[in-house]
C-alpha cells in the first residue's frame, strides 16, 4: 500500500513542566486535540488576540484521508483564518452530483447553481492536507503554543479554573486553564472525565472505504449508485480527491466479516468490477460502522466540547468535519469576548443552544440518508424501491431519492437574534449565515462581500446598502457600505437580490458571519439594542 | 386545509373497485409494492405535510382498533 502523507512533529519539553505540582502554570484556554476543529479554533482565537495552548496526544497528523468533503461555509471560515486559498488551490472543486440506479442515471444536482461566490460549494481534500495547512498557519502565530505528545490524563473542575494532568514522554505535569475546549474526537476521553454520556442510534450496516490511486476519465462529480451492477443490492459512492486519488465507499451487509473484507486481495476484485479495470493502487482501506449521537450538553461549566467529541453523524452528507468547523466558528468569537470581559459567561450558553440544535439537524438528516440507503423493514425497502422507480420519469421521485443530503449551514433559532420588525421578502433572516456576493471596488477591481467582511475586522459588522446619508454607527462595530457612491459597488445587483436590499437596508452581522438583526432603516438605538442582545450584554 | 373524511367521490364504489382491481392477480409481495408506489404518488399530489401527517395518524388509529377488536373476537 502506498505511503501516506504524514507529517511528523517533535515533542519538546516546555518550561511549564518544570513547575512544582502545587504551582501549575495557568493559561486562559487549553484546547485538547489538534485535528481540524482544534487547529481552526486555535487560529481563530489567536487572530482575536487570545493566547492558546493546544495539546495533542500524537506527534503527527493522522493517517488516511478520512474526511474529504469541505463545504463552502467551512472554506469561508478557513478564508478568515488565512488558509482558504491554499485549501481551494489543492482541493478538487466540485458542485455536481449524480445518482444512479443499476446502470441508469436517475438524477443530477448542482449544489452551487449561481455565480458570484468566492468559495465553491465543496472541495474534496484529504483531511491530512487540511491539517497540515492548518498546522503551517498555527506556526505563524506566536499566540498558539502547540504541544505534541501531551495527553490529558486527568481533569478536575473547579469554580474558577480547570486543573489538568498532562502526560508526556518526560512524565506528567499539571496545567491550569480558565477554559478547556475538548476537540478530542469521537472517542473523546474528556467526555468521560466530566461524566457525560453519549447516547444515540447505532447502525448495523458496515461500509468499506477504499482510497485508490489511478488516472481515470471520470468527471469531477459525486457519483452515487443504488444497486449498481458491480455491487448488487447495495449502494456505492465514487468521489475524486487531489493527487489522482478516488474515494470509493461500498455498503456491506451487516454480517460481513470486517477482517476478511478489508484485506486488499478481497477489496481489489470488487473495485475492479466497479471501475472496469484493475489499474489502481490502494492508498487506504477502512471498514466502519457508525452511530448518530450527541452529548446532552456541549458546555460543562468550563469544559466545552466541539466537533466529533460532542456529536457524531453518518458520513453521508459531509456533516462530520464541516459541523465541527461550524462549532469552532461559533465558539471562537464568543470565548474571546468572554475571556477579555466584553461579554458575560452567559454568551457561552448560546454556543450550546445554537450548535446542539445544529447537531440535531445533522443527525436527523444523516439518519434519513442512512435509512434510505439501508432500509430497516421489508415495507421500507418497498417504499425505497418505489421512489427509485418513480424517479425514472417523475420530478417528485427524483427529489425524494436520498443519497446523502449535503451539509448546509443551519439557521439558528437563538436568543442572540433580534426578530424581524420590518417586512422582508428574501435575504438571510436573523440566525442565518451571510450569503456571499460579487462586488467591485471604486478602482474597478473585482472583490467579494466575504472579502469586505474579513477586511472589516473581527467584531460585529454593519452591512449597509447606502441611501446617501452618513451612517451613525456605534463605536464597537465596523461598517461595510455598498452603493454607487461608496467604495464597494454592487455592479451585478447580486448583493441587492441576495439581501432583499433597498436603499437604507442594514444587516448587523455577528463576528462569525451570521445575521444578528436587520433593519430597513438604520436607527442607532435599534442597532445598539441588537448588539447588546447578540453579545449577551443586555 | 385539513384532511377531508367527507365522501368526495360521486361514485365511491368506482374508486374502491379501481383500487381492488389494480391488485387482482398480484401476489402479496407485488400488492405491497403497488401500494407503496400509490401512497407516494398520492402523497405528492396532496403536497401538504400536515394533511399527510393527519392521514397517517388516522390510518394508524384504525390499525390499532382493528387489531384490538380482532384480539377480542378470537
Amino acid at each position: 500500500m502506498a505511503q501516506q502523507t504524514t507529517t511528523q512533529f517533535g515533542y519538546r519539553r516546555h518550561p511549564d513542566q518544570e513547575r512544582p505540582t502545587n504551582n501549575a502554570a495557568h493559561h486562559p484556554v487549553v484546547i485538547v486535540g489538534a485535528g481540524p476543529v482544534g487547529l481552526s479554533l486555535a487560529i481563530d482565537l489567536a487572530q482575536r488576540g487570545e493566547r492558546v495552548v493546544l495539546v495533542d496526544d500524537a506527534d503527527r497528523i493522522g493517517e488516511g484521508s478520512r474526511a474529504i468533503c469541505f463545504s463552502k461555509r467551512s472554506l469561508e471560515f478557513w478564508d478568515r483564518l488565512g488558509v482558504g486559498r491554499r485549501m481551494v488551490e489543492k482541493g478538487v472543486v466540485w458542485s455536481v452530483g449524480k445518482i444512479f440506479h443499476g446502470d441508469q442515471q436517475l438524477y443530477q444536482f448542482n449544489l452551487l447553481p449561481e455565480d458570484g461566490h468566492k468559495m465553491p460549494a465543496f472541495i474534496n481534500l484529504q483531511q491530512f492536507y487540511a491539517e497540515a495547512y492548518l498546522v503551517d498557519r498555527v506556526q505563524e502565530l506566536p499566540a498558539i503554543d502547540l504541544r505534541w505528545r501531551n495527553k490529558v490524563a486527568a481533569l478536575e473542575r473547579h469554580n474558577d479554573h480547570v486543573a489538568l494532568t498532562i502526560e508526556t514522554p518526560d512524565g506528567p505535569y499539571q496545567l491550569s486553564a480558565s477554559y478547556v475546549i475538548a476537540c478530542d474526537g469521537a472517542r473523546s476521553s474528556l467526555r468521560g472525565m466530566v461524566g457525560a454520556d453519549f447516547q444515540g442510534q447505532v447502525f448495523e450496516d458496515q461500509f468499506l472505504i477504499a482510497d485508490v490511486k489511478m488516472t481515470a476519465e471520470f468527471p469531477t462529480e459525486r457519483w452515487f449508485w443504488f444497486d449498481p451492477p458491480f455491487h448488487a443490492g447495495r449502494s456505492a459512492l465514487l468521489h475524486r480527491q487531489p493527487d489522482d486519488v478516488w474515494r470509493i465507499d461500498l455498503q456491506l451487509s451487516p454480517d460481513a466479516d470486517a477482517v476478511f473484507e478489508r484485506r486488499p486481495e478481497n477489496v481489489r476484485p470488487r473495485i475492479a468490477r466497479m471501475l472496469g479495470h484493475d489499474q489502481f493502487d490502494f492508498e487506504w482501506i477502512s471498514i466502519y460502522k457508525f452511530q448518530c449521537r450527541r452529548m446532552a450538553r456541549f458546555v460543562h461549566d468550563r469544559v466545552i466540547f466541539a466537533g466529533d467529541s460532542a456529536h457524531q453523524v453518518s458520513p453521508f452528507g459531509a456533516r462530520g468535519a464541516n459541523s465541527g468547523l461550524e462549532d469552532a466558528e461559533n465558539l471562537g468569537w464568543k470565548l474571546a469576548r468572554v475571556l477579555c470581559g466584553q461579554s458575560p459567561e452567559a454568551l457561552l450558553e448560546s454556543y450550546h443552544i445554537e450548535r446542539s440544535l445544529a447537531a440535531d439537524e445533522n443527525i436527523r438528516e444523516s439518519t434519513r440518508s442512512t435509512d434510505f440507503m439501508a432500509p430497516v423493514t421489508k415495507q421500507e425497502a418497498r417504499l425505497r424501491q418505489a421512489v427509485l422507480m418513480l424517479a425514472k420519469d417523475t420530478d417528485f421521485g427524483k427529489r425524494m431519492i436520498n443519497g446523502g443530503r449535503l451539509s448546509t449551514p443551519s439557521t439558528y433559532e437563538t436568543p442572540l437574534s433580534t426578530p424581524d420588525a420590518d417586512t422582508w421578502s428574501g435575504g438571510p433572516r436573523p440566525g442565518a449565515s451571510m450569503p456571499d456576493a460579487p462586488l467591485r471596488t471604486r478602482a474597478g477591481a473585482g472583490t467579494f462581500l466575504t472579502d469586505a467582511f474579513i477586511a472589516a475586522g473581527k467584531t460585529f459588522t454593519l452591512l449597509q446598502f447606502a441611501n446617501g446619508r452618513a451612517a451613525d454607527v456605534p463605536d464597537a462595530v465596523q461598517a461595510i457600505q455598498i452603493g454607487a457612491d461608496t467604495d464597494l459597488i454592487d455592479a451585478s445587483g447580486a448583493a441587492e437580490t441576495r439581501y432583499d436590499a433597498q436603499p437604507g437596508t442594514t444587516y448587523l452581522l455577528r463576528p462569525d458571519g451570521y445575521v444578528a438583526a436587520r433593519f430597513r432603516h438604520l436607527s442607532r438605538a435599534a442597532v445598539e439594542a441588537a448588539l447588546a442582545r447578540a453579545s449577551a450584554v443586555s | 386545509m385539513p384532511l377531508s373524511t367527507a365522501s368526495n367521490f360521486s361514485k365511491p364504489d368506482d374508486a374502491f373497485r379501481l383500487i381492488v382491481e389494480a391488485h387482482r392477480g398480484l401476489s402479496d409481495e407485488q400488492s405491497a409494492s403497488l401500494d407503496a408506489a400509490l401512497v407516494l404518488i398520492l402523497a405528492n399530489h396532496i403536497g401538504d405535510i400536515e394533511v399527510l401527517r393527519d392521514a397517517v395518524t388516522q390510518g394508524k388509529r384504525r390499525l390499532a382498533e382493528n387489531s384490538s377488536s380482532h384480539t377480542k373476537a378470537t
